[in-house]
């Protein structure tokens, strides 16, 4: 499958990071996402994984390199228009960062408020959503009252509720039974279909077989290795190189 | 969409553009139960019963002065009764017919005896006056300010009707104690301004506050792609409640302590006193009081927290 020039969504070229003064948790990233692909990042802890998310979500800007986000320069780009672009990235983050003081209807409804939906406009989408979830029975919720499980999926279900252009994930599975993560995982890829660049951060190797023609980026040491041990990204995505549930060669 | 829902949500629009509600409640709210609604309460009381206190003392101090600007007193400075009382009368034939002049009164022996009683005793009536020699006095009332060439003039026109006379503008003697009024109103403004100052600082300590603690929510917010004007109205609308309520139980406050010292300074009947009520002007003046603090309070946490938020990716 070939991408047509200037199509990319995101575009890496040779980016660092390091907090502080201690040495790069990230080094020479360079590598594109493109629109309605499905990215799996995985790597041992302390790899950078979710440093690279932050990149992503743009919670973190480099300490050098270029990156470049749905056509923006995203190193210069005025702070007042960061929230603009941000609204096109779902976020599920490792820890679910749910507001305490929200219900879980609250949570999930918070992307749409602060796009400006109105009460009414959002009512329906986000009882839909948390029925989807599973949890159409706690959506008065408090986070704090939630098991680890229905946070996640409180945390997800806000991630999806504005359709955004880019999901980033950060172990979006870790706390769900079996079930529940194929379940979620159905969801991305449902999402994916729709045009979602997908690109979950992950540990488990089973869920990388689960969804077919997903790429994987792995990250060794703060560099991007694709499994033959060469550290550059993206893979040459040629006809019949792509592997579902595999890594690209 | 049915017609109940269409009511719906025409009646959410209404309350979000008239209380600026609607938008996501990003921060805990803990309306009235913190400090600040105290904080400024109090802060709003003092400034309003400074204010009150320098408007009353500017009241006193224009009045007086509007009274006494152009009044002059004669003295007809002379023991023996028989000269003193002819020199008066010749004094206030020609200061009446002396231009400026609007008024001239020989100020009468019972009068004058009424004026010395506190110090001299009742029964010294016409005993003192006979005993003591009390010079004559004449109350003038020139057509404008009492200058000191004013003053000049009256003493030059009455040197040849009565060389033992002594003119002096009233409101010189009162000089002193316009000094101590101008000198108590600067303390009250000074007062005000430094409740101003105390408020802005306590509405910026809470804004800092309430930002350190919800660092965590607005870190979200902003990942979910909320803005600093967004985030910011959220704490200026928390801010704008307690300063209101704050601000309404200050001025509450404040108006039984105004009404309640005004009564009691009305029981003394002192003329300088009493002239010191306020006014309706004065009143609405007043009444902005909780308004200003409110607007203060809002616009200083606005300020705090985007200034804050700048800092933050």
């Amino acid at each position: 499958m070939s991408q047509p020039a200037g199509d990319e969504i995101v575009q890496f070229d040779n980016v660092g990071l390091r907090y502080g003064t201690d040495k790069e948790v990230l080094r020479n990233l360079s590598f594109t996402l493109y629109p309605g692909s499905f990215y799996f990042l995985t790597g041992a802890s302390g790899a950078g994984k979710t440093s690279l998310l932050r990149l992503l979500y743009l919670a973190q800007r480099p300490s050098r390199g270029m990156i470049r986000m749905f056509g923006s320069d995203a190193i210069t780009l005025p702070r007042d228009r960061l929230p603009m672009l941000r609204r096109r990235i779902g976020v599920v983050f490792q820890d679910f960062r749910l507001v305490s003081h929200l219900s879980a209807f609250d949570n999930v409804a918070l992307p749409l408020r602060v796009a400006g939906a109105s009460e009414a406009d959002l009512r329906r989408p986000v009882s839909d959503m948390l029925d989807w979830v599973g949890l159409s029975d706690r959506m008065d919720a408090r986070p704090a009252t939630l098991s680890g499980g229905e946070q996640q999926r409180v945390a997800i279900a806000r991630a999806v509720i504005a359709r955004p252009e880019m999901l980033v994930a950060d172990e979006p599975t870790g706390n769900v039974d079996p079930e529940m993560a194929v379940k979620l995982l159905r969801l991305f890829e449902a999402l994916n279909g729709l045009g979602t660049t997908v690109v979950v951060a992950t540990h488990d190797v089973h869920l990388l077989q689960k969804v077919p023609d997903s790429l994987i980026m792995r990250l060794n040491k703060g560099q991007l290795a694709d499994p033959t041990g060469a550290l550059r990204f993206p893979p040459r995505r040629t006809a019949g190189t792509a592997r579902p549930g595999g890594s690209v060669a | 969409m049915n017609p109940t829902e269409l009511l719906e949500t025409r009646i959410t629009g209404a309350v979000r553009a008239v209380t600026g509600a609607g938008e996501p409640e990003l921060v805990p709210q803990s309306r009235l139960s913190g400090p600040m609604p105290w904080v400024i309460a109090i802060m709003v009381a003092m400034t309003v019963i400074a204010l009150a206190g320098g408007l009353a003392l500017r009241n006193t101090a224009m009045s007086a002065q509007a009274g006494l600007e152009g009044g002059l007193t004669v003295q007809i400075v002379e023991s023996r009764q028989s000269e003193r009382n002819a020199q008066g009368e010749r004094a206030v034939e020609r200061l009446r017919s002396t231009p400026g002049v609007v008024a001239a009164r020989l100020v009468p022996d019972e009068e004058l005896d009424r004026l010395i009683e506190p110090w001299l005793g009742s029964d010294g009536g016409a005993s003192s006056t006979m005993a003591i020699p009390i010079p004559a006095l004449i109350d003038v009332q020139l057509s404008g300010r009492a200058s000191e060439a004013r003053v000049n003039e009256i003493k030059a026109a009455l040197a040849s009707v009565a060389p033992a006379a002594r003119v002096d503008a009233q409101s010189s003697w009162l000089e002193p104690v316009y000094d101590a009024i101008s000198s108590l109103q600067w303390l009250a403004i000074a007062l005000v301004l430094l409740l101003t100052l105390a408020l802005a600082a306590a509405v910026l300590m809470a804004a800092r506050t309430a930002l350190g603690t919800n660092r965590d929510t607005i870190e979200i917010v902003h990942l979910l792609g909320g803005t600093d004007g967004q985030i910011a109205r959220v704490f200026q609308r928390s801010i704008g409640v307690d300063a209101a309520a704050g601000g309404l139980v200050g001025f509450v406050l404040a108006l039984v302590v105004i009404l309640f010292l005004g009564r009691r300074f009305a029981g003394l009947g002192a003329g300088l006193v009493e002239q010191g009520s306020l006014g309706s002007a004065d009143w609405v003046l007043l009444a902005t009081v909780p308004v200003i603090a409110a607007i203060l309070a809002m616009v200083t946490a606005r300020f705090t927290v985007m200034h804050a938020l700048r800092k933050m990716l």
